[in-house]
């Protein structure tokens, strides 16, 4: 497996990765490399030039800003499933990291090139979605916040304009007395979602839901918000009967995905079952 | 200290985990270049045109090389076991296809340059123009009248047609309970860590050619490929020495190989070739891919009593090396497993379909044989309402009845099948068990508790039987023990390890019986420069024969070395005992001679008894007056989660005898590494191909290959019942984890379902489908 033949440019500045977007046809960045250089070992992507962005130390880290936690879009896998910061106020999302792959993958995999990447099984995508997560942008007209609603777009397709740096993901606090959890079933090849599930949910005093979110990955053509599942559970007690109608409604609208190993009807049958057992976690 | 049943660590372990083995793509010569193959993309189509211009014009290009421009030159790739009586069609398999290509993934031009980068960027640059042609890709389809033919001279697609045994209609007519199945044994793809690769050095001025090769038995591979390519058997050398795993991929002889030695005889440079997984997939053998049909006949009080077997066998494009073997004679004569059927009848069918050809892997026919009779054990004792472990405590060969003759021909050695099975049963508490799986079953959840009591044949075997069968090779092994002046000793062996840990084992023996430390032994292989013949490894035989070579050599050296020591303790050579590294005078323990002493004597020639000659070292040619037959059972305890059909592994206990352990450790280590793969076939592997005869499953992200996370901690035991017709008393130990697990699984899940009504399910047991056989179940009640 042997790439076509490349040139090389390491930015030192984000300023000047996007000057070398703007210029060539034909480049991509490269940030841990876990996504584009399979693709590009396959012959499936053949850039002319790749940009290594992945030593911008400003892209880096995990930081508390105000009410907000910001994470780097350099940030591994490995450094968000073990950050004591995320584990204690999104441990959703440290969970989902840990999943992800093998230690090699998450010790170079980024969060930032995983949401671009916009693999419609990734982990990282399901969690952001259910954290309500926050999407900065940066291009050369400047820079933007977006929402993680609404960026996963169809199969390897993202919201994210031409020629743009994700620079970071930022998250609210959940709201108080929240609980969270990821439950991923794994493709027993790949090893990436079939489906996973990220569900937060908090209660109100009176034992009601007061906050839900559950988003789905892998199971679609993109990851998706279960919308008609937390509507279900919003200002109700959650018994089990009212989570398994919530999870029925888990798929309302969504277009499955269906492959060699679990057909669309199957994923969607797992989805149900799944995000009743995420939320029954939770309760 | 006996080193006999030691644990010792692996010797070759250090070399190999800290990245300084010897595997075939390690090997760099000065002036060496890179070839890459261009692969036919599809399964069946006729050659119109190759435009290799371009690639040859491109930078970096030495070379390019069509069908066409080896013709006469590279000949056609050999079969080499061809059983008697089926009319076997050993149709041409050229190297490099010339007018038609038979699968997605066969070889039609060869590009040679100064970089791998190069010789990949070339191949993009040669245009092929292929006329479709319609494919076939399943057996049965294969064999329906008008199917498109593979090869013009093997009509009906038929490669051949083999049968052994008889059992007439009247058996079955008469029979109190006839229970009848169909099985499939999916393909499946052997993907070992190392992938295929070779490397070629031509010497003009001598006309040797060296070729650095992933062979599982580099001797076999220097007389086909000395055939090939034209090339005295006594100018070629072959070397393998590290080979990351084979699993009977590595057995056969490939154009790729080939090919590459013809460019360096071409070019007059060495050249290297390495398969890409992707290539692996496409075109490194396959396994299984056989559809099975069975009827058996008992009786209502659970004495089994015929078996009669139909085997459709899918042969792939080609007739592999060994392929023709594994569907007939290493399935057909073990399809009656540990029972004692009076009659038994196998009909074998080998068909020829647009697919990857399929040879020997890890069991090669006896996991086929095992799972159709564990299964059908099952089967049987639902249809009498007989628990399964009480039809095979009927069944099952008794520990007296040894020689047994079975029905099909063979002559089981030895063994205490009772023994394995009440020990299996005993370690899960096999009644607890049931007991528990009734309670949970009230509460909505299913366990099911599934058995495999296999017997094997191993310890590839009698050379005349081997010859009777059709295999074109002896099976005998050699061993060359030569002991330095200093007592320090070189072991060579015609097997070839790679990775089943024989550098241990194998100096292990040599160190038990000289009483000198392992480290003082070392064991060489994977050299036809430094080992004169020998057959490989495959067929677990690499102990039970190859060791037992070894057993014999070093008994001569003793002999010899004690005529020494006699005549340097002045002693009658019937009085001097030799134990613990030490020659010594029967009852006088003060006159004694080391081993080291007496070897330094032995080579000095000072002083050696009159007609002596110097020097210390001794051959063993060990050809094995039977098979060996491991046997044992596995006992896998599982969970179905009815609301997905996900199977959850709780437990899995395996009891084997393997005869005598010489290393517990590793055998341990074969267990284990047997069982993955068995339950790999049980649970997730499956090649799938399109009905255009595309390999859908091509990759390592759609062909689930087990890993390490998806079992718990596997138990296991040894019980020992030595072989009685060798001197170590070992049996086999490299196959029998895959042969005994897939059955263990699948009966396990099936009984697990029983409250829903599940008789059988197809392998791969994936979820979904697992899941539609619950929901069949439930609208059935
Ligand atoms: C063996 C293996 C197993 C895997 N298993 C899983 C799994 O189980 N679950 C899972 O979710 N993922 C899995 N992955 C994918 C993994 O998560 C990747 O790390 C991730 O998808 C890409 O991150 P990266 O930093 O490596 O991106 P790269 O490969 O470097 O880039 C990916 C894409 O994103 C773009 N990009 C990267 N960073 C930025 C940025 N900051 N701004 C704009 N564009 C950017 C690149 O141009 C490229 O198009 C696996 C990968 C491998 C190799």
């Amino acid at each position: 497996m042997i790439a076509r033949a490349f040139k090389y440019t390491r930015a030192s500045s984000v300023e000047e990765a996007l000057r070398l977007l703007r210029e060539e046809g034909d480049v991509k960045l490269i940030a841990g490399g876990q996504s584009l250089l399979p693709l590009m070992k396959l012959r499936l992507a053949m850039p002319q030039r790749i940009v290594d962005i992945g030593r911008l130390a400003a892209l880096r880290g995990v930081r508390r800003e105000g009410e907000r936690i910001v994470v780097g879009a350099l940030t591994t896998h490995a450094a968000v499933a073990q950050n004591p910061l995320l584990r204690e106020v999104v441990p959703l999302l440290s969970q989902a990291a840990g999943e992800i792959g093998d230690m090699q993958v998450r010790n170079r995999g980024t969060i930032g090139g995983s949401l671009v990447h916009g693999d419609g099984a990734a982990d990282l995508a399901a969690a952001v979605l259910a954290l309500d997560a926050t999407l900065e942008v940066t291009t050369a007209d400047g820079s933007s916040s977006r929402p993680a609603a609404g960026f996963f777009l169809g199969p390897m397709l993202t919201a994210l304009p031409q020629g743009a740096v994700l620079t970071a993901v930022s998250f609210p606090e959940p709201p108080d007395g929240a609980r969270q959890v990821y439950r991923k079933v794994a493709h027993p090849a790949s090893g990436y979602a079939v489906v996973g599930v990220a569900a937060l949910l908090a209660m109100g005093p009176d034992g009601t839901v007061r906050h839900a979110r559950v988003a789905v990955t892998g199971a679609g053509q993109a990851p998706f918000r279960a919308s008609a599942a937390e509507a279900t559970l919003l200002g109700r007690k959650p018994t089990p009967d009212l989570v398994a109608e919530a999870a029925s409604h888990a798929g309302d609208g969504v277009e499955f995905a269906g492959d060699l190993y679990a057909s669309a009807e199957y994923r969607r049958r797992l989805t149900e079952v799944h995000v009743r057992r995420a939320i029954t976690d939770l309760v | 200290m006996p080193l006999i049943g030691v644990p010792h660590k692996r010797v070759e372990d250090p070399r190999l985990i800290t990245g300084r083995g010897r595997y075939t793509d390690d090997v760099r010569l000065p002036g060496m270049l890179h070839a890459a193959i261009l692969r036919s993309p599809r399964a069946h189509a006729r050659i119109e045109a190759i435009d290799v211009a371009a690639a040859r014009s491109a930078a970096g290009v030495v070379a390019v090389y069509t069908g066409r421009d080896i013709a006469g030159k590279v000949g056609p790739i050999p079969t080499a076991w061809l059983p008697p009586d089926s009319d076997i069609k050993a149709t041409a398999h050229p190297a490099l296809a010339t007018d038609t290509v038979r699968y997605a993934g066969d070889g039609v031009a060869l590009v040679v340059a100064e970089s791998a980068a190069a010789a990949r960027d070339a191949l993009d640059l040669i245009r092929v123009s292929y006329e479709p042609l319609p494919a076939v890709v399943e057996q049965a389809d294969a064999m329906r009248e008008g199917a498109p033919l593979v090869h013009a001279d093997a009509p009906g697609n038929i490669a051949f047609h083999w049968k052994a045994g008889q059992v007439s209609d009247a058996v079955f007519s008469g029979a109190e309970v006839v229970v009848r199945h169909t099985f499939r044994q999916q393909r499946l793809i052997p993907n070992p860590m190392e992938p295929r690769a070779a490397v070629a050095q031509y010497d003009r001025a001598t006309g040797d050619l060296t070729l650095w090769a992933t062979s599982q038995n580099p001797h076999i591979h220097r007389v086909l490929l000395s055939g090939v390519l034209g090339i005295p058997e006594h100018r070629l050398r072959v070397v393998s020495v590290d080979v990351g795993g084979g699993f009977g991929a590595k057995i056969a002889c490939y154009p790729d190989e080939a090919l590459t030695a013809f460019a360096a005889m071409s070019l007059g440079r060495p050249v290297k070739w390495t398969e890409t997984r992707t290539e692996h997939f496409l075109a490194t053998t396959h396994g299984r891919d056989m559809v099975i049909d069975v009827e058996l006949a008992g009786r209502r009080e659970g004495t089994l009593e015929a078996i009669r077997v139909r085997n459709i066998a899918n042969m792939g494009a080609y007739l592999s090396t060994a392929a023709p073997g594994v569907p007939t004679i290493l399935f057909g004569l073990i399809v009656t497993g540990a029972y004692t059927f009076e009659h038994a009848a196998v009909d074998v069918y080998g068909i020829f379909t647009n697919t990857t050809p399929t040879d020997a892997y890890r069991g090669a026919g006896r996991p086929e044989a095992t799972y159709l009779v564990e299964r059908m054990v099952d089967l049987f004792a639902r249809e009498i309402g007989m628990d399964p472990i009480e039809v095979r405590r009927k069944n099952l060969v008794r520990p007296e009845a040894f020689p047994y003759p079975s029905a099909l021909g063979l002559s089981y050695d030895s063994g205490n099948y009772q023994r394995a099975l009440e020990q299996a049963l005993a370690t899960v508490d096999y009644l607890g068990l049931r007991r528990e799986q009734a309670a949970l079953r009230g509460h909505g959840r299913y366990i099911g508790i599934g058995c495999s009591s296999y017997v094997e044949i191993s310890g590839l075997g009698p050379s005349e039987v081997a010859g009777a069968v059709g295999f074109q090779g002896g099976l005998w092994e050699s061993a060359n023990i030569r002991v330095h002046p200093s007592g320090k000793v070189t072991v060579f062996t015609g097997g070839s390890p790679h990775g089943q840990g024989e550098e241990t084992t194998f100096a292990q023996i040599v160190a038990d019986r000289f009483g000198i430390p392992i480290a003082d032994v070392e064991v060489v292989h994977g050299d036809t420069a430094r080992i004169a013949m020998g057959w490989g490894t495959y067929g677990s035989r690499t102990t039970a024969v190859g060791g037992s070579a070894i057993a014999v050599a070093a008994d001569r050296v003793i002999d010899k070395g004690r005529k020494i020591a006699a005549h340097m303790l002045e002693a009658a050579e019937d009085d001097v005992e030799f134990a613990q590294g030490t020659y010594q005078v029967r009852g006088a323990p003060e006159r004694s001679e080391t081993f080291q002493a007496v070897t330094l004597q032995a080579y000095l020639a000072w002083n050696l008894p009159e007609g002596l000659e110097p020097s210390l070292e001794a051959a063993a040619y060990y050809n094995p007056s039977n098979f060996t037959f491991p046997f044992g059972t596995h006992v896998a305890v599982v969970e179905v989660d009815p609301e997905t059909g996900d199977v959850k592994l709780l437990r899995y206990v395996a009891v084997d005898d393997c005869g005598t352990v010489i290393n517990p450790m590793i055998a341990e280590g074969q267990v284990h590494g047997g069982i993955v793969q068995g339950i790999g076939q049980a649970l997730w592997e499956g090649a799938i191909y399109s009905a255009e005869g595309q390999l859908l499953t091509g990759s390592l992200l759609d062909y689930p290959m087990p890993k390490a996370r998806f079992f718990p901690t596997f138990e296991t035991a040894f019980t020992e019942t030595p072989a009685p017709h060798n001197p170590l008393g070992a049996k086999g130990i490299g196959e029998t984890g895959t042969i005994a697990a897939t059955p263990a699984i699948i009966n396990a899940v099936v009984d697990a379902l029983q409250p829903f009504g599940v008789g059988d399910l197809a392998m791969p047991l994936w979820p979904e489908r697992v899941l539609q056989a619950i929901e069949a179940g439930r609208d059935g009640r």
